[in-house]
């Protein structure tokens, strides 16, 4: 008898995880609602750092802590050394991946100024592939309104933003950009990079 | 009211910022209008259609990663130029300039150039066959010219209205099926590509406005074009400086931003992305109607 039940309990637990394996991954991972409610964490944030108006140097501080609370911050880092991320030591991708968040936590972080008296505000969410885009606009006394979405992805294992898109320029793919150049200025030699990138932004 | 073909061109000529030897109203033979009509005219088209030609060549999705920059030699030397004359000239001028003005002025005048433009993008609206942008863009002119006094008072946008749409006959091309063509820096007017570029040649002419702005009139128009370059120059002097001159290659920064910035702009037309309200799944806390997906072409990072 307890055999007998352990066999059923086997073969549904079986027949159970193979149902899950073929589900689409996204039926139970991550959901709009869930990409809507990391989102609304981070804008909430932002918007508090923003109306309390502190000094610069708390305002970077601010950042770099919402930056890496809510953002896949190792992957982002990785994804903007391109293939060269593939001939960096784990040694190196560390120090990259510290230096990298700080010089972007320095250089976005100092423009948050310019938001003082602005708002951010949530407008939806889509799935687009295998991650959701969090639209949301953010209005500033004296410009016209501008667009800016969050791409969210639990591939990382948690729910964590991996871009954001301001007028259609991806924060990642812009970044790229730039630290290829950084990376072709020190002949490819990732120390030297990681030396300039504790310098810039 | 009669148009004068030569007047029209010397407006436009004054619009472009040339044109000063037409323009000091030297008595013209019949002959020479008619070669001052033509020889520009044709070198203009010819210039629109070699820059159009080049679009014949790799189609955009196809460069998403590596940017199609044939010409980039050349475009770096422009690039290196158009820094020197931002150094040099237009940073501070932007800078006296509104330190000069008071902010109500500047946005006045900012204002009104941005709504006499509005009529060329209601044109390019009905060549792209999206209604809902013309309409939009139409109501938005008729509310600032009336009630905010000439277009100096942004009344519709205070009112809440749809954000105007700024199509142009770049983004026109664009809707025909026309390929993006190379990447461009032009002087002085900085980053383009050569679809865009030959949209902006088109775009003389396309503004009905100009053809019955009489003479002196225009001037203000074109004055305002300048100023509110300015204004922009001034308004967005944090992002504009930390592009050229922190950036590790400016260069590739600039073709960078310009070319999501510019793909964005051109996809986001709102007709076709608008949703038909008596369809199914209304309740699902989708994106608003008229703004399609921005990252639809790009690549997973967790695959890569």
């Amino acid at each position: 008898m307890t055999s007998d039940v352990t066999r059923r309990s086997m073969i549904t637990a079986s027949l159970g995880a193979a149902c899950l394996a073929t589900l689409p991954r996204a039926a139970f991972a991550l959901t709009d609602a869930g990409a809507r409610t990391l989102v609304d964490g981070v804008v909430a944030e932002i918007n508090r750092v923003i109306a309390s108006g502190g000094s610069l140097s708390s305002m970077i501080a601010e950042f770099e802590a919402i930056f890496r609370r809510y953002g896949d911050v190792d992957l982002i880092a990785r994804s903007t050394l391109g293939p060269d991320a593939n001939r960096a030591s784990p040694a190196q991708m560390a120090a990259y991946t510290d230096a990298f968040r700080g010089y972007i936590a320095r250089k976005y972080g100092k423009r948050f100024k310019e938001f003082v008296g602005g708002q951010i505000q949530v407008q939806g969410v889509r799935p687009v592939k295998s991650w959701y885009e969090v639209q949301s606009m953010v209005t500033m006394r004296g410009y016209d309104p501008f667009d800016v979405r969050f791409l969210v992805s639990d591939r990382s294992g948690r729910d964590l933003f991996f871009d954001m898109v301001m007028e259609g320029i991806s924060l990642r793919l812009s970044e790229r950009t730039e630290i290829g150049a950084m990376l072709d200025r020190r002949r490819g030699d990732i120390d030297g990079l990681i030396a300039d990138l504790r310098q810039a932004g | 009211m009669p148009l004068r073909p030569g007047a029209v061109f010397r407006k436009f000529a004054l619009l472009r910022g040339g044109g000063s030897r037409l323009a000091k109203g030297k008595q013209l033979t019949q002959h020479s209008i008619i070669s001052a009509m033509l020889t520009p005219r044709a070198a203009i088209c010819g210039a629109a259609l070699a820059l159009l030609g080049a679009c014949a060549s790799p189609d955009p999705a196809l460069t998403r990663g590596t940017p199609f920059d044939p010409f980039e030699a050349s475009n770096r030397i422009n690039h290196e130029n158009t820094k020197r004359v931002d150094r040099r000239v237009l940073r501070p001028l932007a800078e006296a300039y509104s330190a000069a003005m008071p902010d109500p002025a500047e946005t006045g005048i900012s204002n009104f150039a941005t709504n006499i433009s509005l009529p060329g993008a209601m044109v390019n609206n009905a060549l792209q066959g999206n209604g809902v942008g013309m309409t939009s863009d139409f109501y938005r002119f008729l509310v600032n010219t009336t009630l905010g006094i000439g277009g100096f008072i942004d009344v519709a946008s205070k009112m809440g209205m749809p954000a105007r749409t700024d199509a142009d006959f770049g983004q026109t091309l664009y809707t025909w099926g026309v390929n993006e063509g190379p990447y461009i820096e032009l002087p002085l007017l900085g980053p383009s590509t050569s679809r865009a570029a030959a949209g902006r040649v088109v775009d003389w002419f396309t503004n009905p406005l100009y053809y019955f702005i009489e003479e002196p009139e225009i001037y203000y128009v074109a004055g305002a074009r300048g100023a509110r370059a300015l204004t922009g120059r001034g308004l967005y002097s944090e992002s504009i400086n930390s592009v050229l001159y922190d950036s590790a290659d400016s260069y590739a920064a600039t073709r960078s931003y310009y070319l999501q910035n510019r793909r964005y702009k051109i996809g986001n037309r709102g007709s076709d992305a608008y949703l038909d309200p008596y369809d199914a799944d209304q309740n699902s806390p989708a994106a608003p109607a008229g703004t399609p997906a921005v990252s639809a072409d790009f690549e997973d990072p967790y695959d890569q």
